[in-house]
């Protein structure tokens, strides 16, 4: 193959990168193998369990059926981006730690993501919007339950609405 | 890691069409959420691919000169759900490709590759043959339309000629004037699922919304492609807004679709399932329409 | 209790919200590992005549392939349970490294070693497979036909891997009584599998003369002695190092691709090898949970009282042994524990078929067994026009009822004080009322379900746990066992047990290490039978005891105050009496390890052997919607109720009943492995066509417990982690069974299933199919 390696400029984590990938790496193969991101996890590879999951300028994608050369340009975030300065989790991450919402961690970043990019939306879902909006990810531990309390509680919280333990 | 032989990337229209010229063996690509499943299946593995994913001047929707709703060929499907137009003229469509797999998928999934699949689960596919879409394509000759019920050869094969990609779909004024719709998944659970059945509705009313001015209908898995069911739109065309009418309806669609019978599911329950689809769609885009029973 | 009992927050969220925690995959330096890929059969059975790898070889990247021809000639078994020197108690040793004799469409004949994954790929593509066609037989009682291909024809001579029987009373004598009624059924359940998120994966390399193995299992101790077997080497020269995992559900309570890493690392001279499992495989290639068919006869008074009962089981083994018949036997064995009857005669298969292997997982048995026993008496009730509630509060394990072979009782009266709860929740006696006369397209119902498990495997197996404490300078300590992390939160569980026996102020100041290694690790046996959170309290109780004297006696050398009337607690070292603090812990431990006179390094080590087992139990309720014209279930309520015991972390217990609800409504609504009957190659190995429920597929999920502390155990728990899977099945079948009237025998209730059903009884009527 001519040219197997290309360049690849971009922004991850909020940081300008620029990478010679293989072109037939994908997304996921460039972030954990360049760039060592481990949340960036394998489940499937044909994008069925998100856990792979990534922001890519504000959306969620399945890293595993993206072309790592399609991230020239793009704005990049995966789970590794969310520490506050002082190594301090973001609400979200905090909250999947109160409401045992993490297991065997596995599909755990790529929820999170996915969790980002609703509550960055800024709008308040229903119950059965938020199953929606969670629906691309498989869990095997947690019957989704803790994980949809964890992202409803953050909603709550970052748009100011009094949390009850019937909502 | 992909198995690919070579990738060519064009980030306009022209360089598509350039490339396509070039490697006419070559597989275009488009968000890739079905050409890389099936590259690392073994199925397409060694082949070389062309990559449109970055011709951006192929996102978007808006009516067009002739009041059309233009949508541009790599538009994903969240963006087609989100959109005013859609959702002001055929909020069926941005329904019905809300119901695609899951989040991540329709935020990589486009409208163009849904299509060019020619694979008759589509979501979008049943609705765009029920709202007679018209289907861009351009190639080193110009621009080429054709109905979509034409666009469809065989299962798994589309009228895409040599050096020719996809730009748009378009949906004519006459199409959605007036009109609505109702869009019904069958699938065997409720999110990350491909359609067992899928089954698209939409009615134009009289102005005393008393009787069908105009029934149609479009199957998803009925028939090796999508299919539409003109036996059923006949029984409903003119007839006045009823259950009878409903009925009759749901009932003449086994005239039309031919189910398979698949380990997926039997021909018996596809056939059942949609007839009752039928009825369930059409009453809902009555009631959509302003109609009541 | 100061850490026991609470709720505290996992001990490895942190690095697992951060994405931080390493999985074997992280660890692997993929840049020099050589990539595995193995070839696979493409018949269901016969075997292997020749194979061509002459194109294979040619492919830019390949390293290396061996085959069937080349692997020691040696059987050996999988199967993780802990290892017998009886040979009577051993698994069957069945199968090899790579596999001539060919057991089901997919079997393991050859491995390419490649220097990437394409290339791995596309030799594996290219490899050319002569075989010798047998027939196959894709059914356990098929496969029971004289005439059916025998399997394992080198070790046996039909395909019954094992047949096991329980007598109680006179069955043939009972029956006889006269105005009994017979209720006659069978149940079948389907082939899942585990679905943990994490592929199964390894990589192995030689350090020191030996093989080392990081793998992704539950059972690091045991898949040591099985790679050591399967070598023919020592079991010393094989270690295995256990990272954290994302989910195993028992099937990675198994030997799996172990002994071949291991064994095609020291055909490479101890070069970094890796195999990464792919989703595909893993449904195929892994284990999956065994179908297990059951006819039930149930000769009853009017009244309902249970006279005398028939069991047949017939289970699915697939091609391989692996956890064999001790999955269908630990249903046959709860058969008349879990709804007692004086007259009993039951009888187990296991049976060889040529399907993918079945193995342990979460419920071992005891979904397919509880799900087959529970409709059973739901069915009784309803032929005899009884409540089946009422029913089944008479015929299950009452208070009093006494195992004379685990040695365990049913101390509190649990079923009841759970249907209790699981019944008031759903609003349960006024809805199943309301819903039974429905018409219309749309029906509700609602259903109870019920299980019983026991804790750990003695005494039909060793238990025993090991455990070592070490007192750091600051007071804090490391603990480490033998039984594993795997998603359910143990190591947490370990913690709060730790902190309380030694007396530590938090659960924090126990660093648990939460990574197993057998170089370093003390023995344990891992992950499975829902054994850990029980077995590790009492060798945690019993090392913290040691470690403790330890501290105490060197507290009396520091104080001068007699043992007797110190006490390790929050931290400190006090005196019992007016509860005054001496010394700090962690004064006591800088000063043990850095005082010229007295050094000492505070550690215990020691293993218990646990004699004992113990019953849990519990209930699921459940309301569902039927919608009768597109032949689909929604669950719109559901709760599992469980006794399990004192709740070590109520949080961590919750979050492990959901898992298990999800499981349980897959399992009962949308997941089957589909077979090609032509070829017997699964058709749906993938997480689209596997239906797996997503987010959208459940309501929310009520978790509660009842609290009985359970005599035999320190912290007085017993088993939860794989119970909450094994009840939810039934209450959703009888749930529908209320909603429509119609029984589902056979699992899933998936859409084509009710189609059937509803057109047998008559709830839709397809005039277009009439002709049929």
């Amino acid at each position: 193959m001519k040219d197997q390696y290309r360049l690849v400029e971009f922004n991850l984590n909020g940081k300008d990168v620029s990478c010679m990938v293989d072109c037939r790496a994908s997304l996921t193969d460039m972030l954990r193998n360049d760039y060592r991101l481990t949340s960036v996890k394998k489940g499937c590879e044909v994008g069925e369990c998100g856990a792979c999951n990534v922001l890519i300028d504000g959306e969620c994608f399945n890293s595993c059926i993206y072309l790592a050369v399609w991230a020239r340009g793009k704005k990049i975030r995966t789970l590794e981006s969310l520490l506050g300065p002082n190594g301090e989790l973001s609400d979200i991450q905090q909250a999947f730690v109160d409401e045992t919402a993490v297991q065997c961690g596995f599909c755990t970043p790529g929820f999170v993501m996915t969790a980002v990019e609703i509550l960055e939306s800024g709008k308040v879902y229903t119950d059965d919007e938020l199953r929606k909006l969670l629906s691309g990810h498989l869990c095997r531990c947690t019957g989704y339950e803790n994980i949809l309390r964890a992202v409803k509680k953050t909603m709550y919280k970052r748009n100011g609405l009094e949390w009850k333990e019937d909502n | 890691m992909y198995d690919m032989k070579e990738l060519y990337e064009a980030f306009s229209v022209e360089e598509a069409v350039k490339l396509r010229v070039e490697h006419p063996e070559a597989q275009v690509i488009a968000g890739g959420s079905d050409v890389l499943v099936q590259m690392r299946e073994g199925k397409r593995a060694g082949k070389e691919l062309i990559s449109i994913y970055l011709v951006d001047e192929l996102r978007g929707i808006r009516i067009d000169e002739e009041e059309n709703i233009r949508i541009g060929s790599l538009t994903s499907f969240s963006h087609i759900t989100k959109d005013p137009i859609i959702q002001k003229y055929i909020n069926v469509l941005g329904e019905a490709v809300d119901q695609v797999g899951g989040p991540q998928i329709r935020n990589i999934g486009t409208i163009g590759g849904n299509t060019c699949n020619g694979v008759t689960s589509a979501d979008s596919s049943s609705t765009l043959h029920a709202w007679e879409a018209v289907v861009e394509l351009t190639g080193p000759e110009g621009v080429r339309r054709l109905p979509i019920k034409d666009f469809y050869i065989k299962a798994g094969t589309v009228d895409i000629r040599e050096g020719e990609i996809q730009t748009a779909i378009l949906i004519p004024k006459a199409s959605y004037e007036n009109t609505y719709g109702y869009y019904w998944k069958y699938a065997m659970r409720n999110a990350m699922d491909i359609a067992t059945t899928g089954c698209s509705v939409n009615v134009r009313l009289s102005p005393d919304k008393k009787t069908i001015e105009r029934a149609r209908i479009a199957y998803g898995v009925a028939a090796p492609v999508p299919v539409r069911a003109p036996h059923a739109e006949a029984v409903a065309n003119g007839a006045p807004v009823s259950e009878e009418t409903v009925g009759k309806f749901a009932l003449a669609v086994l005239e039309d679709i031919n189910p398979r019978d698949s380990w997926r599911a039997g021909k018996a329950f596809r056939q059942h399932i949609s007839v009752e689809m039928a009825r369930r769609c059409l009453r809902a885009s009555i009631l959509r329409a302003g109609g009541a029973f | 209790m100061q850490n026991v009992g609470k709720s505290v927050t996992r001990v490895d969220a942190y690095d697992k919200i951060t994405g931080r925690a390493k999985y074997t995959d992280d660890l692997c330096d993929n840049r020099s590992a050589l990539v595995l890929r193995i070839v696979r059969s493409t018949i269901a059975h016969g075997y292997v005549k020749s194979i061509d790898a002459s194109e294979a070889e040619k492919v830019p990247g390949f390293v290396k392939i061996f085959t069937c021809f080349d692997v020691p000639e040696i059987d050996f078994a999988t199967a993780g349970h802990p290892y017998s020197p009886d040979p009577s108690h051993q698994d069957t040793a069945d199968r090899r490294i790579l596999n001539r004799h060919v057991r089901y469409y997919g079997d393991d004949i050859a491995v390419i070693v490649a220097e990437n994954e394409i290339a791995a790929a596309q030799a594996a593509r290219k490899v050319k497979v002569e075989y010798e066609e047998l027939p196959f037989v894709l059914d356990a009682q098929e496969a029971m036909k004289p005439d059916a291909p025998v399997i394992h024809c080198e070790l046996f001579q039909s395909n019954v891997l094992k047949h096991t029987d329980v007598r109680i009373g006179n069955y043939a004598e009972a029956i006889k009584e006269p105005g009994l009624i017979c209720v006659d059924k069978w149940y079948d359940t389907q082939t899942v599998q585990h679905c943990h998120i994490e592929n199964f994966i390894c990589y192995a390399y030689e350090e020191a003369g030996k093989v080392v193995v990081v793998s992704s299992t539950q059972i690091p101790h045991i898949v040591r002695r099985i790679t050591g077997q399967a070598l023919g080497e020592p079991w010393g020269n094989i270690r295995i190092i256990k990272p954290y995992i994302g989910g195993g559900f028992g099937n990675k309570q198994d030997a799996l691709y172990e002994p071949l890493t291991a064994w095609v690392c020291r055909k490479m001279g101890g070069r970094l090898v890796k195999i990464d499992v792919s989703r595909e495989e893993t449904f195929v290639n892994n284990r999956v949970r065994h179908a297990i068919r059951y006819h039930i006869i149930s000769w009853v008074k009017p009244d309902g009282t249970f006279v005398a009962r028939k069991l047949e089981c017939f289970s699915d083994q697939g091609g391989y042994a692996s956890h064999g018949h001790s999955i269908v036997a630990k249903g046959l064995g709860a058969f008349a524990k879990m709804f007692p009857c004086p007259n009993v005669e039951a009888d187990a298969y296991t049976v060889y078929t040529n399907k993918p292997v079945g193995g342990a997982m979460r419920g071992y048995g005891m979904p397919q067994a509880s799900f087959a026993f529970d409709c059973a008496t739901e069915d009784i009730a309803t032929a005899l026009g009884i409540d089946s509630l009422e029913l089944r509060r008479r015929t299950l394990m009452p208070k009093g009822f006494k195992d004379g072979f685990f040695k365990t009782e049913q101390y509190y009266d649990s079923y009841n004080q759970c249907l209790d709860r699981a019944t008031a929740y759903i609003d349960y006696e006024k809805k199943h009322k309301e819903y039974a006369h429905q018409t219309g397209d749309i029906r509700k119902g609602v259903g109870v379900g019920t299980f019983w498990y026991n804790t750990g495997v003695w005494p039909i197996s060793l238990e025993c746990s090991s455990c070592r404490m070490v007192l750091n300078q600051d007071g804090t300590i490391q603990v480490q066992v033998g039984e594993t992390e795997i998603g359910q939160g143990a190591d947490t569980a370990y913690s709060q047990m730790a902190a309380d026996v030694v007396g530590l102020k938090d659960y924090r100041d126990v660093h648990i290490v939460s990574n197993q290694d057998t170089d370093i690790t003390p023995f344990g046996l891992g992950a499975y039978a829902s054994r850990q959170t029980y077995m590790v309290g009492f060798s945690v109780t019993q090392t913290g005891k040691l470690l403790k004297k330890k501290i105490l006696d060197y507290a009396h050398e520091m104080t001068r105050m007699p043992v007797d009337i110190l006490d390790v607690v929050d931290s400190n070292i006090v005196r019992k009496g007016d509860g005054r603090v001496l010394v700090s812990l962690a004064q006591l431990a800088t000063t043990a390890f850095y005082d010229t006179v007295h050094c000492d390094h505070l550690t215990a080590e020691s293993t218990y052997q646990i004699k004992s087992n113990a019953y849990s139990f519990g209930c699921c309720a459940a309301e569902v919607e039927v919608d009768i014209p597109l032949c689909r279930v929604q669950v719109k309520k559901i709760i599992n109720v469980h006794d399990c015991g004192n709740l070590i972390n109520p949080a961590l217990a919750e979050a492990q009943v959901h898992g298990g609800q999800s499981m349980g409504i897959g399992y009962a609504l949308s997941e089957r492995l589909i077979f090609d009957p032509k070829t017997g190659r699964v058709l749906n190995n993938n997480l689209l066509d596997y239906k797996l429920s997503t987010a959208m597929d459940h309501p929310h999920l009520e978790a509660q417990f009842v609290e009985n502390p359970e005599p035999t155990n320190p912290f007085g728990t017993k088993s939860l982690g794989e119970p909450p899977a094994c009840t939810v099945a039934q209450a959703i079948r009888n749930a529908v069974l209320n909603a429509t009237g119609v029984a589902v025998n056979d699992l899933p209730l998936h859409p084509q299933n009710l189609y059937k059903r509803f057109c047998e009884e008559g709830l839709i009527k397809d005039p277009w199919q009439k002709e049929e």
